[in-house]
């Protein structure tokens, strides 16, 4: 190394950021786009992330919807919000394995010791779950056009709707953000996920009418916030039909509940994640 | 005032029941290197950890550069670098693409930062591997990504938590150079090494730290002085007559007889120098004792380590979750 040139700089070098807002949207943009970059490097994932809502609404709507009847609505028109909303609870599972990989790997530790702002580095991974659930949602509008899904409520209000799910999947990125800083390893969120979101997403409305399960079960489903956001996307997308719907609060004003529900969550779990990821270091 | 400064640093684990710190004063002159020594546990990763901001202590007060570590980390890390024992890099990202992402996290904009990322790309020889992600990276071009991410902004101060372990001895050559000429241009490193070679080639002064607490303090050669004169090396042909040699170099020597590389090398700390070496091999010749070597040598770092932890400096045992939690 003795030939090699100096590693010290020729020049001087100036933070030229501010602190505050100026800083935390630029380190958020800085952190946003790297993990876009590892998104673009991980073909796998965006496979998954492309081709599983066309396989689930393929399944969904040519093997089942043969068998399944739901009164006043088309089967395909009333499970695509299903799908819409099981894909991006799931997607925001991605932010929690992130979390707990980026700690394992240890980069963590290299952002705590830069002077970036902290909310940053969570800004940026929800902010890039955000993206990637974006184009799932594209992806599964396609697919779903293309196995007959319309939309009646006019365009408005399906781009509420869509707006409305990419919201609440936001919000759930910090929910499982947090769950990634307090776990050891990223199977642990993804094999939390398989347990708990598959049952929650099943049980709920997405896919079959809560009234033809056993009654606990639809007490259960009727209450359940996957079900809320489901009824709320199916509302505006105009896909309810004259399907009767559970006569609990959170069905009955499904987007009210869930706008509320989303920033509710947002609110707790956005100063949660940052207190605990200032007090976090790679294990 | 130094500028590194620590008082009275505390810090458990496990609700308590592990006393990482416990008590460690540090100070480190502006511009010159500090060596932290000691076995796995004893605390050293723990320590820069609390100097670099990533963890806070129970008890006690830390400056860099006269600002309250506890008080305005914040301020801190705008003028430190650090790299840790785990290359700290992102695998999906380029070595360019890494360092222009920690300058832009420096504030630095992206133009500063590109142009920086390019300079320090070519200093650390890997222009033709910048434009790769780092996933396809040996070990040692890891490391280096990592270093050249901690000096991005040229730091003041720079923390480096084992840089070589695990690496090859060319690669270790390299860093030691980059090191040498950080402080050449007024860096000040806090170092943790196991390596003993490593501290005496780099290190102005050397920290022994053991449970917790700095046990010596002082340059190499200070520390070498502190555990006495020379050593005493004899290493006998049978196995059988070790017992003997034994019996002799604990009554020439001035201290207790170690075990060398092989349970027939015998080694002890002497006074005298060649007159012990003398006494020692006529009476092992009196005794009909068949020597296969003998010798004396200046005590290293090694004896030092040895002397006062009461272990050797590089343990077998690698494991320091305990540090790492």
């Amino acid at each position: 190394m003795s030939t090699a040139p100096s590693v010290r700089t020729t020049g001087t070098l100036t933070p030229v950021v501010p602190d505050g807002l100026p800083g935390l949207l630029a380190d958020g943009w800085t952190i946003t786009w790297r993990n876009l970059q590892r998104l673009r490097r991980s073909p796998d994932m965006i496979l998954f992330a492309v081709l599983q809502p066309i396989m689930f609404v393929l399944l969904f709507s040519q093997v089942y919807g043969g068998s399944i009847h739901v009164a006043g609505t088309d089967y395909t028109d009333y499970m695509m919000a299903g799908i819409f909303g099981q894909t991006v609870v799931f997607g925001s599972t991605f932010s929690g394995s992130a979390m707990a990989q980026d700690l394992k790997e240890g980069i963590i530790d290299r952002f705590r010791t830069l002077p970036m702002s902290p909310a940053a580095v969570l800004i940026g991974r929800t902010n890039a779950d955000l993206v990637l659930n974006c184009i799932s949602m594209v992806i599964m509008m396609l697919t779903g056009a293309l196995v007959g899904w319309r939309f009646h409520n006019g365009v408005p209000s399906m781009l509420a709707g869509v707006g409305l799910l990419l919201l609440f999947s936001y919000a759930f990125s910090w929910v499982t953000a947090l769950l990634g800083m307090m776990v050891r390893t990223p199977e642990t969120i993804n094999n939390a996920a398989f347990m708990v979101l598959f049952p929650l997403t099943f049980i709920s409305n997405a896919f079959v009418q809560p009234q033809n399960m056993p009654k606990i079960l639809e007490v259960f489903a009727n209450w359940n916030p996957v079900s809320a956001l489901v009824q709320a996307a199916r509302t505006l997308f105009g896909n309810v039909g004259t399907a009767p719907t559970g006569d609990t609060f959170t069905l009955q004003h499904p987007v009210i509940t869930v706008l509320i529900g989303s920033v509710v969550m947002l609110l707790i779990f956005v100063p949660l994640c940052v207190a605990r990821f200032k007090n976090t270091s790679s294990r | 005032m130094a500028i590194i400064e620590a008082r009275g640093l505390v810090r458990t684990y496990r609700s308590g029941t592990v006393r990482a710190l416990d008590g460690l004063d540090l100070s480190v002159p502006e511009g010159t290197v500090k060596g932290l020594l000691g076995p796995n546990g004893a605390g050293k990763t723990t320590t820069v950890k609390v100097l670099n901001t990533l963890i806070r202590p129970d008890a006690g007060t830390a400056t860099i550069d006269g600002i309250d570590v506890l008080a305005r980390p914040q301020d801190v890390r705008r003028i430190i670098g650090a790299s840790g024992q785990y290359a700290a890099v992102d695998e999906n990202l380029t070595g360019l693409e890494n360092l222009e992402m920690v300058g832009r996290l420096y504030r630095l904009g992206r133009k500063q930062a590109r142009a920086r990322a390019a300079e320090l790309i070519e200093a650390f020889d890997l222009v033709e591997a910048g434009r790769r992600p780092v996933k396809g990276f040996s070990g040692g071009m890891r490391r280096r990504i990592d270093l050249a991410c901690a000096i991005v902004i040229n730091p003041r101060i720079l923390f480096l938590d084992e840089p070589t372990t695990g690496l090859d001895p060319r690669s270790r050559l390299a860093l030691w150079g980059i090191i040498t000429d950080l402080v050449a241009g007024g860096t000040t490193v806090l170092l943790t090494t196991q390596y003993l070679e490593e501290a005496d080639r780099l290190a102005d002064h050397i920290s022994v730290i053991d449970h917790g607490r700095v046990i010596a303090e002082g340059t190499a050669d200070e520390l070498k002085a502190q555990v006495g004169g020379h050593r005493l090396v004899v290493t006998v042909v049978a196995e059988s007559d070790t017992a003997i040699a034994r019996q002799v170099l604990t009554r020439v020597g001035h201290g207790p007889v170690h075990e060398g590389s092989s349970p027939r090398e015998l080694e002890v700390p002497i006074d005298g120098g060649p007159q012990a070496l003398q006494t020692v091999l006529s009476e092992l010749s009196a005794a009909r004792v068949e020597l296969h070597d003998a010798g004396i040598r200046r005590p290293t770092l090694d004896d030092v380590f040895l002397t006062l932890t009461g272990r050797p400096a590089e343990d077998t045992e690698t494991d320091t979750t305990e540090e790492n939690r």
